[in-house]
């Protein structure tokens, strides 16, 4: 198959997860649900035991061998992390704990009055969502949204009635959770940008299976503000990361405040440190931001292209699977050339609970329910939906024996009966 | 999850009464209307219930959900319609004491009847709220048909 990673086997075998069995060795463990969490190689695992074995000090600001070892650890993996999303500056990479934190740490400092817009759209996660709501609802702003084609894109249509003067923000998905869409956010950067808004990009699904330069995009075009969430690209729980340029990131009000984010306090006021520090008060999660260096330097290593191209692979390779089995049907983009590694679809007759349930028997793992997405999934008129999400460890005997699951879920429900 | 597993939770009485919903759609008359939603996977219900002179004379019931949630509410409605709300209430208790206790409780078969085939789906804690769903939308409405008697 065309795409698929030359070293698949070797990539598996650094995922030692993929080894679980049920039921006594008797089931292999098909996980399917990566772009819910994914799994993590041993190098993360390692990175995180041994900083924890031998490197284990606060940062910043303890003055002994230790101190320095961590620090240097931590503000490493700031540097892959420009180097993963090609920032162009690392003073620009804050972490955070996850792609929420970083979303709802935008939503509670950009400037917003009475009268002012902000733009979302209908196929976002609810982090990128609710924190938009308070926000609006704080500021007496309106909040806006791109509705969706059938076909699941963005119907950008009207965008020159959502996107005016009025306009302060504009906060979308790079890739959507539930239906797979790669969206053109270049294109409407340089819209947003035309009118003065503010574009923060919610990469959580795009950091997993695109290649990012942010440095290269041109300038109208790149977004303000960028998020991603570490577990969700073999990193651990618990860090996240929110990049801005410079100057947009300078110009907010702290998020937080405590130790580490000031230059100088007195009891009147006090003075606050420079980015990146200043949206990061308190201690970090230190050994969580090692470990996420070190999923990005694994990824970078097997080479963004290639996984990307690997997913590309798979999925074209599972949405003609899934065609074949009687009674699914398939939502979002039909081309796999334009989707991320999502695929979400219906199986007529059997509630996504209960195809996970049974799939679930027989050692697939997929997600059932919403996905966070209720507007994108109320906009097809569904409640619930099946989600399949493939990566660079996935194989197409896996997409295999998720179809061969499905047809047992159709033989334990009794349809065509 | 083994093949066993599987077999116990999905009893062929909780999916007759999937298929086959007893006392399904909402009705008037009804004192009392309650919206239940699990969060974690958008179940939905929406119930009703007429009470009179203490005794449940009808739970009218709309809702959207999977087998576990759906054969619930059936078998609610099986269970309590034409009890005391009070008697209701006892066969509540019985139904949450099978559910929240792992697969360790046996069931009173003489209480909960076609209840039982539920005991299957009480050693799956993500299922556990599925099939609590209409139980808990049905004691809110209790709950406020007895506010208002009073
Ligand atoms: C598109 C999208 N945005 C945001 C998030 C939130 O990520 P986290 O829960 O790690 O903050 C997710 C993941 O669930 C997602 O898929």
């Amino acid at each position: 198959m065309k795409g698929l990673l030359p070293d698949l086997d070797l990539v598996r075998k650094d995922f030692p997860i993929l080894e679980r069995t049920f039921d006594g060795g008797e089931t292999p463990l098909v996980y399917l649900d990566s772009a819910n969490t994914s799994q993590k190689p041993q190098i993360v695992i390692d990175t995180m035991v041994d900083h924890l074995e031998r490197h284990n000090a606060n940062i910043a600001r303890a003055m002994h061998h230790l101190g320095a070892e961590a620090t240097e650890a931590f503000e490493g993996a700031r540097d892959t992390v420009a180097r993963f999303l090609g920032a162009p500056e690392r003073d620009e990479v804050i972490f955070t704990k996850n792609a929420s934190e970083g979303l709802n740490l935008v939503a509670n400092t950009v400037p917003l009055a009475e009268g002012d817009v902000v733009v979302t759209t209908e196929m976002e996660h609810h982090s990128n969502i609710v924190p938009w709501q308070l926000a609006t609802q704080r500021a007496g702003a309106t909040l806006k949204w791109f509705g969706l084609t059938d076909s699941g894109d963005l119907d950008l249509s009207n965008i020159d009635e959502l996107i005016t003067p009025a306009t302060k923000i504009v906060a979308l998905t790079w890739v959507s959770n539930m239906l797979g869409t790669i969206n053109p956010i270049a294109e409407i950067a340089r819209k947003a940008h035309e009118v003065g808004a503010l574009v923060v990009v919610d990469a959580a699904q795009a950091a997993p299976v695109l290649p990012i330069d942010l440095a290269s995009m041109a300038e109208e075009e790149r977004p303000d503000f960028l998020v991603f969430t570490g577990h969700k690209v073999v990193g651990p729980t618990g860090i996240g990361v929110l990049w801005g340029r410079r100057a947009a990131l300078e110009a907010l009000p702290p998020f937080l405040g405590g130790g580490e984010m000031i230059a100088t306090v007195t009891m009147e006021k006090s003075t606050y440190a420079p980015i990146p520090h200043k949206f990061e008060a308190g201690t970090p999660p230190i050994a969580e931001a090692v470990g996420l260096g070190a999923a990005l330097e694994y990824l970078m290593h097997v080479g963004m292209e290639n996984v990307h191209a690997h997913e590309q692979a798979i999925t074209a390779y599972a949405l003609e699977r899934l065609a074949t089995v009687p009674g699914v049907t398939v939502l979002g983009p039909a081309d796999a050339a334009k989707r991320g590694g999502a695929i979400s679809f219906e199986l007529d007759g059997v509630h996504p609970h209960d195809v996970a349930q049974v799939l679930d028997s027989k050692g697939v793992a997929i997600r059932a329910g919403h996905h966070c997405a209720k507007p994108a999934h109320q906009r097809f008129g569904v409640q619930a939906s099946n989600r399949m999400s493939s990566y660079l460890y996935t194989t197409p005997a896996e997409i295999d024996a998720l179809v061969e699951g499905l047809e047992y879920v159709r033989t334990f429900f009794k349809l065509d009966k | 999850m083994t093949a066993a597993n599987l077999e116990s939770m999905y009893q062929e009485i909780i999916l007759d009464h999937y298929k086959n919903p007893h006392g399904k759609g909402l009705r008037d008359p009804f004192e009392a209307e309650v919206h239940h939603v699990n969060p974690t996977c958008g179940d939905e219900i929406t119930l009703r219930l007429h009470v009179t002179g203490g005794k449940i004379e009808d739970i009218s019931y709309d809702a959207l959900g999977c087998s576990i949630s759906q054969a619930s509410a059936s078998v609610l409605n099986d269970l309590v319609v034409g009890k005391t709300v009070d008697e209701a209430m006892v066969i509540h208790e019985e139904f949450l004491r099978l559910m929240q206790g792992k697969g360790q409780v046996e069931p009173d078969e003489d209480i909960l009847e076609d209840g039982i085939a539920f005991a299957g789906v009480a050693k799956f804690p993500a299922r556990i709220k599925c099939a609590l769903l209409s139980w808990m939308a049905w004691k809110d409405a209790a709950a406020k048909t007895v506010a208002e008697e009073n």
